[in-house]
């Protein structure tokens, strides 16, 4: 079963510990934070669950069909309020409580003094492809 | 038997294809599946003549490709019944491949992507992985890319200029997959370089062999980008630099300067450089100069401004920065770092932070992160 982890630069629930943007930690800290990340992507290339990993810019628009002959009406930048996707990973795993045991795990990525950052992972099941035998 | 060596004689079995009457859409097809073939039998039992063996192989598959079609039967029994000239691996041959695969009427993905199979011998599985799309998507754009092409005569000089843009592409890729594809791109420039004497081409050479010669020393632990300033230079592979070195001061003897020649003789510089305290940023400059000349690129011109910065000072530098459109990507990184160079620290770390917000990967984005933090820890000192 497909899963995936979404991280949000914004729009999550209140976050569980307050935690200050990257660039103010200190550059011990951002390694190691870069580097559980990377190690928890192998890990999981390893285990065989692993399926993709991508991260976006913060910057984009919304983009919506205006009509025959006419461009496409381009809404953006983003304003501050919209809940903004930072990221994803794509894992492949037997069972909805082991995605949520590895997003866990994710959200467990060290921050400022090592310390968790507690960040809030959305984990969504992918629609997989219908039954071949149903009756 | 060497794979690399295998794919060296890929230009010249689609020739020899050509040659006997094949077109090319078909008779790249055609090679693609007797190298397929290749590596699968060849592990265990090469042939003695590898090229005679793909020719062969490869002329067999593509009349059975063409046994459905009537006008084409026609013309291959013509051919057939004459007798098949031997596979002389033919150097214009590989040249009118180079041009025909980067053909300027091409989008440049799909010339990448096609140079890569029909002169570079590699998989359509090989490169997809390495441009991570999925290989149906790949096939499809080599597919297109052979029928937008189809018909244009083989024997034609083109653009060279294209050709050279496309490997530069793919040296920029780097890595991915199962291939190494500046390493791949290395391979086709040398290839490039012994088929034409053309300045720009040694140019293009010495400038991937310059900067791969620091690959080993760019990468940190979980993938971080070590900036060349505080690169570990032993680390840089000599024989590399030697060889990319002496191919450009060939070049440049010519006395035709490119764009090409330009860019590898300020790696040059750098590679010249025992520190990078002793990195002459004077002759820098005025490659840099030669470089906006030659290009007119605003992103000649923005690293131009950070090596002013080197030569002349911070302040200079982000005067010539400020004629730089602030639009591109990397502005605000090269202001950040000029910044940080005049001690304008607290200014500098919110830039980087700035900049890091806008990278167009992650790589850059995790490193200027750092360079944030990295200025916040000195200022709390």
């Amino acid at each position: 079963m497909k899963y995936l982890l979404l991280k949000h630069y914004r729009g999550t629930p209140a976050p569980a510990v307050n935690c200050a943007p990257m660039d103010q930690w200190t550059p011990q800290e951002v390694d190691a934070h870069i580097q559980y990340m990377h190690d928890f992507a192998a890990r999981l290339e390893g285990t065989g669950e692993f399926v993709d990993g991508q991260a976006l810019a913060p910057d984009g628009a919304f983009v919506r069909y205006d009509g025959e002959g006419r461009p496409p009406v381009v809404d953006g930048p983003f304003p501050e309020t919209k809940e903004l996707i930072a990221g994803w990973m794509v894992i492949d795993v037997a069972s909805w409580e082991r995605a949520v045991e590895l997003a866990g795990e994710l959200s467990a990525a060290p921050g400022p003094g090592g310390k968790p950052i507690h960040e809030w992972l959305e984990v969504r099941p992918f629609l997989a492809a219908p039954p071949t035998v149903t009756d | 038997m060497n794979p690399e060596l295998l794919r060296d004689q890929v230009p010249a079995v689609i020739g020899a294809l050509v040659r006997r009457g094949a077109d090319f859409y078909s008779a790249e097809d055609a090679v693609q599946d007797a190298l397929l073939q290749a590596l699968g039998a060849w592990s265990d039992d090469p042939p003695r003549d590898p090229v005679a063996w793909l020719v062969t192989v490869a002329w067999r598959k593509f009349l059975d490709r063409g046994r459905a079609d009537r006008s084409r039967r026609a013309r291959e029994t013509a051919v057939d019944v004459e007798p098949l000239a031997g596979p002389v691996p033919s150097a214009d041959d590989t040249l009118a491949l180079y041009f025909l695969c980067a053909h300027p009427s091409l989008p440049s993905a799909s010339a990448t992507a096609l140079t890569l199979r029909a002169v570079g011998g590699l998989t359509t599985r090989q490169i997809a992985a390495a441009y991570l799309v999925p290989e149906a998507t790949m096939a499809q754009r080599i597919s297109r890319a052979k029928r937008r092409i189809a018909g244009l005569p083989l024997d034609r000089p083109g653009d060279l200029a294209t050709v050279l843009r496309v490997l530069y592409l793919v040296f920029n890729e780097g890595y991915g997959g199962d291939v190494d594809l500046a390493a791949e791109a290395i391979r086709l420039g040398r290839q490039l370089h012994a088929l034409t004497d053309e300045p720009e081409v040694a140019g293009l050479l010495a400038l991937m062999l310059l900067h791969h010669a620091r690959r080993a020393a760019r990468i940190g632990p979980a993938g971080r980008l070590v900036p060349l300033d505080r690169q570990d230079r032993t680390r840089w592979d000599e024989a590399s630099i030697a060889e990319g070195v002496t191919i450009l001061q060939a070049a440049l003897a010519r006395d035709r300067l490119g764009e090409y020649q330009a860019q590898a003789a300020i790696a040059a510089l750098h590679a010249d450089a025992r520190t990078a305290d002793e990195t002459d940023w004077v002759q820098i400059v005025e490659w840099y100069d030669e470089l906006l000349r030659l290009t007119g690129s605003p992103l000649a011109a923005l690293n131009r401004a950070v090596a002013v910065g080197e030569a002349d000072g911070p302040q200079a530098g982000l005067a010539a920065l400020a004629e730089v459109d602030a639009a591109l990507p990397r502005h605000t990184a090269a202001a950040a770092y000029l910044h940080e160079r005049a001690r304008d620290t607290a200014l500098a770390a919110d830039l980087y932070a700035q900049a890091a917000r806008a990278a167009t990967s992650a790589a850059e984005r995790d490193h200027l992160t750092r360079e944030a933090a990295r200025l916040r820890q000195q200022a709390r000192r």
